[in-house]
């Protein structure tokens, strides 16, 4: 009975589909990551200034997405735009958007620990040895701030692509969907197919989430200072 | 110091040999350790002397030869380090009192906790012992209200209510300021008078000479010179030896 | 904008009801991934050879999937291989497996955190790996495991928002089902937010409060 299951994967164009949704969650991911990363920085460069407002605006920010969890804010993105203000906008921008704003929170904080921790006098020193600021920022200050934050944005980007499995909550069609889709035409003949489908979709998951986490923490290791 | 290579030898290191990152850390290593000697191990950074010392209560595991102790083996896999650990007392560079304990804590954890022994008889000798290296105010202090010199005679007095066979200290002053090296010497000092069997690594020189019965000379993991203090300093036989003494004259 | 509160007083009741499902399912999930995370570091720090690989592959397994898909797997997938059990249990055992292994993580960091010079001084005064553990390495791990276990406590608690997506009638769902009723959606939204930041927020307030506590008791500063 077991080998009949697991067949449920190879049957038609099956595997072809699961990897098309896989494609829908990589994409997202990818631009998720990219517009956050780099917003991230952006605000990360932000709240390193002296303008105490500034910096409470920011945290406030931060604190909002480490408070709420991101599915409900997908919820409140997705039918709170819809609905109120009667734009269809579809699933997979909203996930998007959301997974930008929070990825820019994030990232900005990883950034900002960064910048902080970098020892003070590199300036100085670095001007000693006859470099101009500008000098300084390429040499010395943004390849340790780099060190210091890549394992932490890798970590970022790890738990960003497991939070793309939520997007089949607001109805986008990702690998998860398809699953879903799969199961319920083979079901009846193949009772088992959910263990196999949702157990292949583990798998994935976890392909691409375990040599992040492993590549984050060898960095972690080779940099530690 | 008088000649104590009749007494039973206590702890004998054999054709020694440890292996660290693929090179050869202690090579070909013997030395024989008599009841109430005191053997002090020099030589250059890095030479292994450290390395040695740490063999010799389990902390570093050898790849050759033998440390025979009271006439057992101690390599091999069976080796209760737990029970030797209680025989072989070690104090450290840094001192590594435990933080979260007060001083008399601190001492009274092995004794108790190790050996079973009883409340009231531990005190006594815990007393007594901060009594003589003068810190019987401080017992009940944090390690961190304590200074550098106070925390090493501390850890010495906690290894000592071990009630250990022979002491090992592992350049324990290194890390203090130099105000402080003194009290922790006398310390040692004072050990060794009473007969206390210990293998001493230390960069101060007018100190080995003073405590020492004998001397070892380490150098790229392998004695390079043994000898009695007198000899070492005024006659060494190496060539090696000559130009190690040599930089700590001005 | 209008808001309606009449909606919000009648529909109160509903929130707080699925809020303390919310809040049993958290707390279920939390105390057996502490119990799991427990088993886990002890088997770690024991290095109990055959098991010690299985449950390192098991808290990479569980640390590098998300929720939803461990979740779909056990309700849907294991109950067709003849495994049955109600939604509540597949949302703890979610939680748990997920849980459990950042929990180890939270225990093992407060067990490295404690210098291997700690150790060797305890080794030298004949301390075995038990007495090692429970008087010198324990007290020194607290100051670091204590707000690892408080923020994967507060982890697990935002990730009870996902157990909705198998038929548990959270605020999630409630919310979803209130919305396609009655077209309330920006008070339905309203009392999403307010239900987590009443249960997130004073636990995010209490355990900064309790890292500040056992960093002066540790370190008198």
């Amino acid at each position: 009975m077991q080998s009949l299951g697991i067949n449920v994967l190879f049957e038609g164009i099956n595997l072809q589909r699961l990897f098309g949704g896989l494609l829908v969650t990589v994409e997202i991911a990818f631009f998720s990551i990219a517009i956050g990363s780099l917003l991230g920085i952006l605000m990360g460069l932000i709240r390193t200034s002296k303008s105490k407002t500034i910096c409470f605006v920011c945290r406030i920010y931060l604190e909002v997405f480490r408070i709420i969890p991101i599915l409900v804010w997908l919820f409140i993105a997705y039918f709170g735009v819809t609905r109120m203000f009667d734009i269809h906008v579809s699933g997979e921008v909203v996930a998007v958007v959301v997974f930008s704003l929070w990825g820019a929170a994030e990232m900005g904080d990883i950034v900002r620990g960064a910048l902080e921790s970098l020892p003070r006098h590199q300036m100085e020193s670095g001007k000693a040895l006859g470099l101009s600021s500008l000098g300084v920022y390429r040499y010395i200050l943004i390849p340790q701030a780099i060190r210091r934050m890549l394992p932490g944005a890798i970590n970022l980007a790890t738990r960003m692509v497991k939070t793309t499995s939520l997007v089949v909550m607001i109805g986008v069609i990702d690998v998860v969907k398809v699953g879903q889709q799969i199961i319920e035409l083979s079901t009846l003949r193949i009772p088992t197919a959910a263990f196999w489908i949702y157990g292949f979709i583990f798998i994935l998951y976890f392909i691409i989430c375990y040599p992040l986490a492993k590549w984050s923490k060898k960095l972690e290791m080779k940099w530690e200072s | 110091m008088a000649n104590k290579e009749n007494n039973p030898v206590l702890l004998e290191v054999k054709n020694l040999y440890k292996e660290y990152d693929g090179r050869a850390a202690l090579d070909n290593i013997d030395l024989s350790i008599h009841k109430g000697e005191v053997v002090v191990v020099l030589g250059p950074s890095g030479c292994g002397k450290s390395t040695l010392l740490r063999c010799l209560n389990g902390l570093e595991m050898i790849q050759g030869g033998d440390i025979i102790f009271y006439g057992e083996s101690l390599t091999g896999k069976d080796v209760q380090w737990q029970e030797i650990r209680q025989k072989i007392g070690m104090v450290f560079q840094n001192y590594d009192l435990f933080p979260h304990m007060t001083v008399i804590e601190n001492i009274l954890l092995g004794p108790e906790k190790v050996q079973s022994r009883d409340r009231n008889e531990i005190m006594q000798q815990a007393t007594q012992l901060l009594d003589r290296v003068g810190l019987l105010d401080r017992k009940d202090a944090y390690p961190r209200q304590l200074s550098g010199g106070q925390k090493q005679r501390i850890a010495i007095v906690r290894a000592l209510c071990m009630n250990p066979e022979i002491m090992l200290f592992d350049e324990v002053t290194a890390a203090l300021d130099p105000e402080m090296v003194r009290e922790v010497l006398d310390v040692i000092l004072g050990l060794a008078k009473q007969g206390m069997t210990m293998v001493i690594v230390t960069h101060e020189m007018g100190f080995a000479r003073l405590v020492a019965d004998r001397i070892v000379f380490v150098d790229f993991g392998k004695v390079c010179e043994i000898g009695s203090p007198d000899e070492f300093f005024t006659n060494p036989k190496t060539e090696r030896t000559r130009q190690f003494l040599n930089i700590f004259q001005y | 904008m209008n808001v309606n509160w009449e909606f919000i007083i009648t529909t109160l009741p509903l929130y707080e009801k699925a809020a303390w499902l919310t809040l049993k399912l958290a707390a279920g999930g939390i105390l057996a991934s502490l119990v799991l995370g427990l088993l886990c570091s002890v088997i770690l720090y024991y290095r109990v050879r055959g098991i010690e690989k299985l449950v390192q592959a098991y808290i990479e397994l569980s640390r590098n999937t998300p929720l939803l898909i461990q979740l779909f797997f056990l309700y849907y997938g294991f109950t067709k291989i003849g495994l049955t059990m109600s939604e509540n249990t597949c949302a703890i055992i979610g939680l748990s497996f997920l849980g459990g292994s950042y929990m180890a993580e939270a225990f093992r960091g407060g067990i490295e955190s404690v210098s291997k010079t700690q150790i060797e001084s305890g080794l030298s005064i004949g301390l075995s790996k038990m007495q090692l553990f429970r008087y010198i390495i324990l007290p020194q791990a607290f100051s670091v495991t204590i707000p690892a276990v408080g923020a994967n406590c507060i982890f697990l608690l935002k990730e009870t928002s996902i157990v909705g997506a198998i038929a548990i009638p959270d605020i999630m769902n409630l919310t979803q089902d209130v919305i396609g009723m009655y077209y309330q959606t920006f008070e339905s939204l309203l009392m999403l937010v307010m239900a987590y930041l009443v249960m997130i927020l004073p636990l995010s307030l209490f355990l900064s409060w309790l890292e500040r506590e056992v960093r002066y008791a540790e370190f008198g500063n």
